[in-house]
């Protein structure tokens, strides 16, 4: 291993005492959601970092307030306890104000929600199967469907005790074989099953999670804005190897798209498992 | 409180308990049954917490080291329903069983064979599920949701598996109508409804969600069984049936359980902070009102669990606002526990302690609740480990230290003696310090994408995991002087006061510590 656990510690603690001051260098102690590549991503991010502000400013006013009566109010302090117990007053405030502040969020949440759910003009659509434990995606505008399984590195380092250092992996468990590859800007739908037990397709840098059930079609969609690699996992437990099942997403401009699309039509005759898999469509 | 007079009633009921084994095996006293549960409760918190340790061990850091996949997912099934099902509600339970004559001014609980019998269940129930991990094909490993059709993989450890939680189901619904008859029937005259401690309150509201609620469950299992062995397809999509159904029946069981963990704990909590406050419980009705709200809300909520299903929008903003509800009657607990102590003269004794670190980082839990409420985002963190530091937050700081405080609480009156306070607060510090470093950078690894439920993971998660594996090292070596402080407090020579504390309030301290072996021979004058 070229990381001894005492390294690892070591630059543990380092790295630790080093994210109070700049948490944003580091992107190994990544502390907040990705902000993602798609409008709805963003409003995602949105809509997080909203709430957790709410929370935020209600846990300092609640704990601002126990922390002062833990300091003043203390025995030691020769403080004479109060005996009041009850006050309509503040008990009607503290029920009537929280419901405001959960409206002000319920609000944005339901038009996000909506948002979301509205698969409507789509530009293309894949289907993806769940399989124990890789992914199969058809497109089913064209005749093409392939099967997107963990990366033979990362596979062979992932065994117990398989002797390879994880770090000398490049995106150990994260690289697939085949990726799925969208168009820049173009509305994906996508249409979720699953052949044998649940899984649920997540990247999180896209804003879509979904289940793939059984007997199901679930539907989702993205429209990435900027080109690049996506990567996910599995997100609903699957068995033995649920930890084994990334899913990994190349948003291409739109020529290398075409291109791309090509060379897959042009693949499919020369190999036989294209060939089985296209008739499976 | 007018003096109790326990020993002037010289018949056959003024004995002391038999000798030895048959002492426990044939009790029917509730104290007795009451230790028997909380021993039961913390040899399976122990078992359970050792599992815990080894998911810890094996994600200390990248790649796969100690277990394979497969019993790394033996082990997070099985920490779940020992966590669940051994520990935490069997401690409440046990809890309970002390405490509830005694704080209505009983003599016993009403049905006191039943209750032998609801303990004794237990130990068989947990042996059979443990067992299962050394059968051929090992344990369960589907989660401890048995979700299908991934549990119908399970091996035959499966119909183990459903028989252990049906007995589990059962003790939990005797011991639940036991309460409920208890506390209708047995309270000392003048103790009306609304003068019962709030842990009395908080209790019965919880053993009407368990009778509500696990019939549900067992039903629910018991279709897995009858789809596994008997060709029936409930769930079986291939056969007309649905996969999600199971999932609706289990979370309409599965969210009210989170509660019947929970209740308890607030109850403990509520008992706590007056006495250390020296204050009577600020708003004790709206308590009582929130906790029934909670209880009700509970069961129309079940379906944020399953925000990524695919339902329709209708249900999705249904869920999404009924869940946001529940952050209401919880504030107000939370206020009225912090107007509680506004302006009056604390002292931080150890129950004390546990109670403050249990309304900080309970408040927490329930702040990530609240962000899990939001459907939209719930689609980034369902599944993730920010969902594992949220229901552990709840559960852990929560639940767990609301028992513990309840402990360090009425140790002095079970056992007479006083437990060592100088220990006691440093397993508090270790316990909340550890926690903290343990479950709390759980939430970044969540938000920067780390699915729960693996075994292995990709390298950029390997900081906050080594940093989360220490902490739980850490926490699982504090319980150790847990069990030292429960020890050494039992055998100890330091005699506890009947009242133990300076000023408690409840009909407890107005009983010898320890109390004798029937509580209440004579009812108390509730004034
Ligand atoms: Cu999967």
């Amino acid at each position: 291993m070229s990381r001894t656990i005492l390294n690892r510690l070591h630059s543990a603690a380092l790295a630790l005492l080093a994210s109070a001051f700049a948490p944003a260098a580091l992107a190994d102690w990544a502390l907040n959601m990705p902000v993602g590549v798609t409008e709805i991503s963003k409003e995602v991010y949105g809509l997080h970092m909203l709430i957790l502000g709410i929370c935020v400013a209600i846990a300092i006013v609640v704990f601002g307030v126990m922390i002062v009566s833990i300091f003043l109010h203390r025995k030691s302090r020769g403080v004479e306890p109060a005996q009041f117990y009850h006050s309509t007053k503040a008990e009607i405030i503290w029920t009537v104000i929280p419901i405001f502040i959960l409206i002000a969020m319920a609000v944005p949440a339901a038009e996000g929600l909506i948002r979301i759910e509205d698969t409507r003009n789509a530009d293309m659509t894949v289907k993806i199967t769940g399989y124990q434990w890789r992914w199969r995606y058809d497109y089913l505008d064209h005749d093409i469907g392939f099967y997107s399984t963990l990366d033979r590195e990362s596979n062979q380092a992932r065994r117990l005790n398989s002797g390879t250092d994880p770090y000398s992996v490049e995106n150990y468990l994260l690289e697939v074989d085949h990726p799925l590859v969208v168009p820049v800007g173009a509305k994906v739908r996508l249409l979720l099953t699953a052949a044998d037990v649940l899984h649920a397709w997540w990247v999180p840098d896209l804003a879509v999670k979904k289940d793939a059930i059984p007997g199901y079609i679930n539907e989702a969609w993205f429209k990435a804005d900027v080109p690049g690699i996506y990567r996910g996992q599995c997100a609903e437990l699957c068995g033995r190897d649920h930890g084994f099942m990334p899913v990994v997403v190349h948003v291409l401009e739109r020529d290398e798209y075409d291109a791309w699309l090509v060379e897959q039509t042009a693949d499919k005759v020369a190999t036989p498992e294209n060939v089985a898999a296209t008739r499976k469509l | 409180m007018s003096q109790v007079d326990t020993h002037s009633q010289h018949d056959h009921h003024d004995h002391g308990p038999e000798k030895g084994l048959k002492r426990w095996l044939f009790t029917t006293n509730h104290k007795d049954i009451g230790t028997m549960y909380l021993i039961f409760s913390l040899v399976m918190f122990m078992t359970g917490g050792a599992m815990a340790m080894v998911i810890r061990a094996e994600l200390f850091q990248p790649g796969l080291q100690l277990v394979e996949p497969g019993f790394f997912n033996q082990m997070t099934t099985m920490h779940a329903l020992i966590m669940v099902f051994g520990a935490v509600m069997p401690a409440t339970v046990g809890l309970a069983n002390w405490m509830i004559p005694i704080m209505i001014g009983a003599p016993d609980m009403a049905l006191p064979r039943m209750n032998n019998w609801s303990f004794w269940i237990l130990p068989f129930a947990f042996t059979m599920l443990l067992l299962t991990l050394v059968m051929p094909g090992g344990g369960p490993a589907g989660g401890w949701t048995m979700y299908p059709p991934l549990i119908q993989q399970t091996g035959i450890a499966l119909p183990f598996l459903i028989f252990a939680i049906h007995m589990m189901g059962i003790s939990s619904i005797m011991g639940a109508i036991n309460i409920v008859v208890t506390i209708m029937n047995m309270r000392a005259p003048g103790m009306t409804l609304l003068k019962m401690p709030l842990f009395v309150w908080t209790w019965l509201i919880t053993a009407y969600l368990l009778i509500a609620v696990m019939p549900i469950l067992a039903g629910g299992v018991t279709m897995l069984l009858t789809d596994q062995y008997f060709g029936t397809t409930f769930f079986n999509a291939a056969g007309g049936g649905d996969p999600v159904m199971f999932q609706h029946i289990f979370w309409f069981f599965g969210h009210p359980e989170v509660y019947i963990m929970i209740l308890p704990a607030f109850g403990i909590i509520s008992e706590i902070i007056p006495t250390f406050s020296r204050k009577p419980l600020f708003g004790y009705e709206s308590m009582v009102y929130a906790t029934a709200s909670i209880a009700f809300l509970s069961f129309i909520v079940w379906a944020h669990h399953m925000f990524t299903v695919g339902m329709p929008i209708a249900g999705q903003l249904f869920f999404m606002f009924s869940t946001m509800m529940i952050a209401v009657p919880t504030g107000v607990k939370v206020f009225n526990w912090v107007s509680t102590m506004w302006r009056g003269a604390m002292t931080f004794e150890t129950p004390m302690l546990f109670s403050l670190a249990f309304v900080f980082l309970f408040t927490i839990g329930g702040f990530s609740g609240l962000m899990l409420a939001i459907a939209p985002v719930d689609f980034q963190y369902h599944d993730t480990y920010f969902v594992v530091a949220h229901f552990h937050y709840v559960l852990v700081p929560g639940a767990v230290f609301g028992i513990m405080a309840g402990v360090y609480y009425w140790l002095p009156k079970w056992t007479g003696n006083m437990y060592d306070e100088r220990l006691g607060k440093l397993h508090f510090w270790l316990s909340t310090i550890f926690v903290n470093v343990l479950f709390f950078p759980q939430h970044f690894l969540g938000l920067a994408g780390m699915p729960r439920r693996i075994p292995d993971y990709a390298t950029q998660f390997a900081d906050f995991n080594m940093v989360s594996s220490i902490g739980g090292f850490g926490f699982g070596l504090s319980q150790l002087l847990f069990i030292y402080v429960i020890v050494k407090c039992a055998r100890g020579d330091v005699k506890a006061t009947d009242k133990v504390w300076d000023e408690p309030r409840g009909l407890e301290w107005t009983l010898s510590s320890p109390p004798p072996y029937h509580s209440f021979n004579v009812a108390p004058e509730i004034k």
